[in-house]
């Protein structure tokens, strides 16, 4: 049963290592990924994220799956948030659980590079003069 | 549904838009309606054409949720969107 989610809500990193964590794990590897207050020298206010909500969910799904079937024995928990976050607001977690710690921190890794390069998402950075523009997009 | 509105030799899409796309050209969807046997590269030169010299980046094509080949035949009831260069994280 693999949690994948992507929504407004806000985040529980506790609620994504619990639905990977079992008794024979050893390691939970969590990854959040935060709004940051600087982009390219540019004091940025807050980011607002958008979505291909139905493609994204199954690219996600579809990246936890590609991983758990390639790092034996590993769970792996993805959240991403859409809507207008603030500094510091956590805009995705995974978490991935294994027996061993090496496994775990390569299959939290290679989630957020995969989502990274292939989940429809993208954000409008909102700046401290008014403006705003999508990032990369 | 009309069954006039569809010829035999054309294709009409509904494109979803997102990002720089959907503010270029004013809307989170948009119908393109292509001649049968159109690709995926058809499509996206219909759409950029809707965005008026708009400076606009590269984007792919995803084909029912699925990142799409630039030479992959359209057909109707294909749900595609254009996806601007993805910035999730």
């Amino acid at each position: 049963m693999t949690f994948v989610a992507l929504g407004p809500a806000v985040i529980d990193p506790a609620a994504l290592t619990a639905s990977v964590q079992t008794a024979e794990c050893g390691a939970v590897s969590l990854f959040i990924g935060v709004v940051r207050n600087r982009n390219g020298g540019r004091p940025v206010m807050g980011i607002e994220y958008t979505a291909y909500e139905a493609m994204a969910l199954a690219q996600m799904r579809r990246i936890v799956s590609e991983l758990e079937n390639e790092v034996s024995g590993v769970r792996i928990a993805v959240q991403h948030r859409i809507g207008q976050l603030g500094i510091g607001e956590a805009s995705v977690v995974i978490a991935a659980a294994h027996a061993h710690r090496a496994p775990a921190i390569t299959a939290a890794s290679r989630t957020i590079e995969e989502l990274k390069r292939r989940v429809p998402v993208w954000k409008c950075e909102h700046y401290e003069d008014g403006t705003r523009e999508w990032v990369h997009a | 549904m009309s069954r006039n509105s569809q010829t035999r030799n054309e294709i009409r899409l509904t494109v979803l838009l997102f990002a720089s796309y959907a503010e270029a050209i004013g809307a989170s969807s948009v119908g393109v309606t292509l001649a049968d046997g159109a690709t995926v590269n058809d499509l996206l030169a219909a759409v950029r054409q809707l965005a008026a010299g708009k400076a606009l980046p590269p984007a792919a094509v995803a084909v029912n949720c699925e990142y799409a080949t630039a030479q992959q035949l359209l057909k109707p009831g294909d749900e595609v969107a254009i996806i601007p260069p993805v910035a999730g994280g």
